[in-house]
């Protein structure tokens, strides 16, 4: 089903943004695929979008929560064909504000040819004389160290063919990212919830169908994982370790769907990882036991390795943070890739349709052909990237809380563990 | 690179999203679901443990039986034994006793027959002698009714006892 609807929209998304310049610029909509926005694209439009909420601090701090619809017009033009059709036209959004007796007047704009594209960004009009000077030295050192016309000026934005100053509000905007965080986040309350008020009331019975799926991944991940690389520390991880997988999951699984609750690049955005790659980090290190520590600060290894110069220590610390990198940029560059490949993929169409009916018309079989394999890969990928990073954090949650003389075996399991989990894991980061 | 900075909005809604969301699943979410998944492995465990009990009882039980049915079947045979032994003993002992019994009574009888032969005997002695000596007295009162002869007659047993 998914897999269908990506490939009767995809194609016809990524046409749409091609044909806005007249020729395919593939790097453009490549990004604007795996990138955030201020609203979420709907099927058959290029031009509506699903509105979401702005939210901007301005430069003196005042807050602002405006529909993202604002940021610009639905305007019917005429094509470089002839032919009349609606185009989305960007805007200044003017809100006003009552600061006791005075009324101020801001202005807000979604940044094209800036330092921020494609972010909202407050505008200031260059109205004095000492403004106006300011900004053509700038532009004259741009141009001087710069070829071309269409070099950005620092700090300033240039719209409809006018230069204004620019400054970057906070921006905790609902972007399309963040929408679809939430709907994932309700998604995986809404399973989780319903399989806990299943058990609550008939714990005998196993679940069957849905609820069975999900049970069977629960006690993968619970009886299969957690509870055999943990041990008597299961009660106090399982639930961080059991939501991260099911987050990280549905956010996998609903990036693939094409449609409005999914399409989003969220696994694939790098923030989203950092943001679970920060959580897991301070999850290994806040029970790190004594033991732990000690092999950090004080490990056993011969002095001179660790006294007067402290390269151990280092390596170790270093060792620390580079654990829940490496769990971010794996699944970071995995789902990134994985999106990045379909939509390469549908793009050759594009670009062979240039050379003639024949060469489009194979480029479509082949492409469908591989798109279908790739997302079916992806699909598996989701679930192995989601497994992966709660399988390493497990296990290094199990390294840093162990104590050092009551399980020598068990530690010998882990070690064999990552290894074997990064080779599932490296032939799609490459 | 657009792609490689993390978006601060995106950073502090995703922080803020899965706190809310981790803690309202370790609130209401995971125990139940831990609980209930432990408490079904365990009484998946039990069961298992009490399937394996059951059917080791059950053999015991079936050895048991059969035991007892080789035991009662050994008894049996034993009993019909014995009672075919102490039937032919009883028809032994009933045969003794009764030609035993026979015996006595045959000699009971033999001697009673000896007994009231000997009477009879005795009694047709003494009939016979009481007759004889009638017959006799009545021979003699006949034959001595003259003197003559009576005289002739104790001649002859004088001459009778001389003689011996």
């Amino acid at each position: 089903m998914t897999l269908l609807l990506l490939l009767l929209f995809a194609p016809f998304n990524a046409g749409a943004s091609g044909n806005e310049e007249g020729s395919l610029n593939v790097k453009e909509v490549i990004f604007h695929h795996l990138g955030d926005g201020y609203g979420w694209e709907v099927p058959f439009s290029h031009v509506y979008r699903i509105p979401l909420p702005v939210i901007v601090r301005a430069q003196d701090g005042s807050w602002f929560c405006f529909s993202s619809s604002r940021l610009q017009n639905i305007e019917e033009v005429v094509n470089s064909e002839g032919k009349a059709c609606l185009e989305a036209v960007p805007t200044i959004v003017t809100l006003h504000k009552n600061h006791g007796d005075s009324i101020k007047t801001y202005q807000f704009v979604l940044a094209h040819h800036s330092k921020h594209a494609n972010k909202v960004v407050e505008i200031f009009p260059i109205q004095t004389a000492k403004d106006k000077k300011e900004f053509e030295d700038a532009k004259a050192a741009v141009a001087a160290s710069n070829s071309g016309e269409d070099a950005i000026v620092d700090g300033y934005v240039e719209f409809n063919g006018e230069y204004y100053k620019e400054y970057k509000p906070l921006d905790i905007s609902i972007t399309k990212n963040v929408f679809a965080l939430l709907i994932s986040s309700v998604v995986v309350t809404l399973i989780v919830l319903g399989l806990a008020r299943y058990y609550a009331r008939r714990s005998d019975k196993t679940p069957r169908k849905g609820m069975g799926f999900v049970e069977m991944l629960v006690d993968f991940l619970y009886s299969g994982t957690i509870k055999s690389a943990l041990g008597d520390k299961t009660k106090k991880f399982a639930p961080y370790l059991l939501t991260c997988f099911f987050f990280i999951f549905i956010m996998n699984i609903l990036g693939l769907v094409v449609i409005f609750p999914g399409g989003a690049n969220l696994t694939g955005n790098i923030a989203v990882t950092l943001v679970l790659a920060v959580i897991a980090f301070v999850m290994i290190n806040i029970h790190g036991s004594k033991h732990y520590w000690k092999d950090i600060f004080w490990p056993d290894v011969p002095l001179w390795l660790k006294f007067p110069l402290p390269i151990m220590q280092f390596i170790e610390i270093f060792s620390m943070f580079t654990k829940p990198a490496a769990l971010c940029v794996r699944l970071f560059a995995n789902m990134m890739g994985g999106h990045m490949i379909v939509i390469t993929l549908i793009l050759i169409i594009f670009i062979f349709a240039a050379f003639g009916a024949a060469a489009a018309g194979a480029s479509v079989i082949v492409s469908v052909l591989f798109t279908l394999f790739m997302l079916a890969l992806d699909v598996l990928v989701s679930f192995i990237q989601a497994y992966v990073f709660t399988l390493l954090t497990t296990i290094f949650i199990s390294m840093s809380t162990e104590d050092p003389h009551a399980k020598h075996e068990e530690h010998v399991d882990h070690i064999s563990l990552p290894e074997e989990a990064d080779v599932t894991a490296s032939p799609k980061t490459t | 690179m657009e792609l490689f900075t993390p978006d601060f909005g995106l950073v502090f809604w995703m922080f803020i999203a899965f706190i809310i969301l981790f803690l309202i699943l370790a609130k209401w979410g995971w125990p139940v679901i831990l609980k209930s998944i432990d408490e079904r492995a365990d009484k998946i465990d039990k069961g298992v443990e009490y399937a394996k009990e059951a059917k080791a009882q059950l053999d015991s039980a079936r050895e048991q039986a059969q035991k007892y049915i080789e035991e009662a079947q050994a008894k049996q045979a034993e009993m019909l034994r014995d009672a075919a032994k102490m039937k032919s003993q009883i028809i032994e002992e009933a045969k003794a006793n009764a030609s035993e019994e026979a015996k006595k009574v045959m000699d009971a009888a033999k001697v009673s027959i000896e007994q009231s032969r000997k009477e009879a005997e005795l009694q047709f002695r003494n009939e016979v002698s009481k007759f004889s000596l009638e017959i006799a007295e009545k021979m003699v009162r006949s034959q001595l009714e003259n003197d003559k002869e009576q005289e002739k007659l104790v001649e002859k047993l004088l001459d009778e006892i001389e003689k011996n």
